[in-house]
């Protein structure tokens, strides 16, 4: 049983993988996700539930079915995928970029959903007197909004990450499972179930991937109770 | 300050036709809830476009539908107390505070917070976030906020409205200091007759989103049939006196007043302070002779001008004291067994305790003679100070 608890290189490499790859997804769609959680919140436009829809089906959809339409788009020879190559270089098919992009997009519904819920719970009364203070609507933002939806943001930043860590489906399906580049925790663990003598390692990575989800959720529970109590109390 | 509103715009079911001109440092729109006063102010604020009309404060258009413009509100430099207070919840009350003055260049920054800290007595809060506020608090510090924005035009929207009574006579003192001495005119929405009697220059009673009257508070609450229904009650004649004597003994004060000598519980001010005096109807009796054995301290002499039945039961009898018109609220019975009738002289009597907190306020009058005195203290408000 000696050093049983020891990863091995490999592993360590598909935990440190995971980690940057969830880290960039979670970070990469925060701006985006905190534009279209206002702009779902705040405005009314033809076609919004149509966009509403569009942003919430990878929740729905089968992961493999979201990860073959990725692969179908930002390939090589998808139409934004050829697109990014030629024009700037970016390539996302088996690189952990597109995985990544993969975690991003399977986060992107959790995000939107914690953000815009929080937003619509502003009493947008307080921004009206921001108005009446001097602050035009860009201040009242930054000033008002943002800070009361900041519990919201933080939630919807945790479930996106916890989300991204767990992504196999449309990962596995877009950019392969390829060790050192784009085997991420789950796919790792997936491997290591179909060869013969690889229960240990996979209860190992288990174990990482346990710890990794609590560690996630203690920190965002102690960064909402960090946040509500400025906001709330003395 | 003078204000002209000529707007129209639709809310649903509720039309809102306005069109008015008026002047003076604290105009009052008064009317029950409902008339239409919160969107007329959300219009002069820039929280509503009108669908059509003109506002102007002084001179500076604000709106005019006609020539396309609209001010929007974080560019009106026009400050609002909110009936609920709208405090930032986040901020502490210093944040709070020193919001609206971050965002006026340096050289529009006239309001100091010293200044404000003292006017409202709010210098102990600093730290506090307006979640531990008490609700007179609350609304000091909203008021300060607005203040300290400086603004060209002070907006206050029920601000007591959802205090109880002894919030309201802890604040009313402050809104009377900021009315005096602070030189930002102030719009003072309302349907609290002893609000608007006791703060008013000028008053624009509003009804079913139409104005009704506007004038002085002498002349447009003596009318009662202008006053809220709910209101009748607190209706009465306002009339301006000013203290001549202190008598610390029985802890009296007397106001000289254009109807004659008044006695009303003792005031802490100056004497030589011009104060306003709100006389209910229903607290003036009348006699047909001058009173022996009475322990009612007021008599004025007068005589009957007009009688108007109001319901089943009561008469509301104007009196003309010397110029000054006074109102009575009398029963029929009453009426028939004196025998009142126009021309008739009569005696008004009005007990001294009758003068209470809630009918006596600084009129907007001595301002310029007590403009730098600082010292309206009433017991209470000493209190909540030291606190």
């Amino acid at each position: 049983m000696d050093g049983w608890l020891n990863l091995s290189p490999e592993e360590w490499t598909a935990v440190r993988l995971s980690v940057r790859v969830a880290t960039v997804a979670m970070l990469t769609s925060l701006p985006i996700g905190i534009a279209v959680a206002y702009v779902l919140a705040r405005c009314k436009f033809p076609g919004k539930s149509f966009v509403d829809g569009l942003v919430l089906l990878p929740l729905i959809l089968p992961p493999v079915v979201t990860g073959y339409l990725l692969l179908l788009t930002f390939g090589r020879r998808g139409m934004i995928g050829s697109f990014l190559a030629d024009q700037f270089g970016i390539v996302f098919s088996f690189r952990w970029t597109g995985a990544a992009l993969a975690c991003a997009v399977m986060g992107f519904p959790l995000m939107v959903r914690a953000i815009r819920l929080s937003i619509e719970a502003v009493d947008r009364r307080l921004e009206e007197a921001a108005g009446t203070l001097g602050a035009n609507p860009f201040w009242a933002f930054v000033f008002v909004t943002f800070p009361l939806i900041a519990p919201g943001i933080v939630a919807g930043m945790i479930l996106c990450f916890a989300k991204a860590m767990g992504e196999f489906g449309a990962t596995i399906t877009f950019v392969s499972n390829i060790p050192g580049e784009t085997q991420t925790l789950p796919s790792a663990i997936y491997t290591f179930t179909q060869v013969p003598g690889g229960e240990a390692g996979a209860l190992r990575l288990t174990l990482v991937s346990i710890s990794i989800s609590m560690a996630a959720l203690m920190v965002s529970e102690l960064m909402a109770r960090w946040v509500g109590r400025k906001i709330w109390t003395e | 300050m003078t204000i002209e509103v000529d707007v129209a715009h639709r809310l649903g079911v509720f039309a809102l036709e306005v069109r008015f001109t008026s002047q003076g440092r604290l105009i009052a729109f008064f009317g029950r809830s409902g008339a239409g006063k919160t969107s007329l102010v959300n219009v002069i604020g820039g929280l509503i476009r009108p669908d059509r009309g003109r506002v102007a404060v002084d001179g500076t258009t604000l709106v005019d539908t006609a020539s396309g413009i609209f001010v929007p509100a974080h560019r009106r430099r026009v400050g609002y107390v909110f009936q609920e207070g709208r405090l930032f919840p986040h901020l502490t009350v210093r944040q709070n505070l020193m919001f609206g003055r971050w965002f006026r260049p340096p050289q529009e920054r006239k309001v100091q917070l010293e200044t404000v800290l003292d006017l409202l007595g709010i210098g102990h809060l600093l730290q506090r976030r307006p979640g531990a506020l008490s609700g007179g608090e609350k609304q000091r510090v909203a008021i300060g906020r607005a203040l300290l924005a400086s603004p060209r035009l002070l907006l206050m929207d029920e601000p007591l409205a959802a205090l109880d009574d002894e919030r309201k006579t802890e604040i009313l003192p402050f809104i009377e200091r900021l009315r005096d001495e602070a030189n930002i005119p102030i719009i003072y929405v309302s349907h609290s007759l002893a609000e608007v009697s006791r703060l008013a220059n000028s008053i624009v009673v509003l009804r079913n989103g139409r104005v009704v009257a506007v004038g002085d508070p002498a002349e447009v609450l003596s009318r009662t049939e202008l006053v809220p229904h709910d209101a009748v009650e607190e209706a009465g004649a306002v009339i301006e006196a000013r203290i001549s004597q202190h008598d610390m003994e029985f802890g009296l004060s007397t106001l000289q007043s254009k109807a004659g000598p008044l006695r009303a519980p003792y005031l802490d001010l100056p004497v030589g302070t011009v104060v306003r005096v709100r006389i209910r109807a229903r607290d003036v009796m009348i006699a047909n002779a001058p009173p022996v054995g009475l322990s009612a301290l007021n008599v004025l002499p007068g005589i009957v001008v007009k009688l108007r039945k109001s319901g089943e039961t009561a008469v509301e009898v104007t009196i003309d004291c010397n110029g000054v018109k006074l109102e009575a609220r009398l029963t029929r019975k009453s009426v028939e067994t004196l025998g009142l009738a126009t021309e008739l002289p009569v005696y008004a009597v009005l007990k001294s305790v009758a003068l209470d907190k809630s009918t006596l306020g600084r009129s907007p009058l001595s301002a310029g003679l007590h403009g730098a005195d600082l010292g309206v203290r009433l017991p209470d408000e000493r209190a909540d100070r030291s606190r």
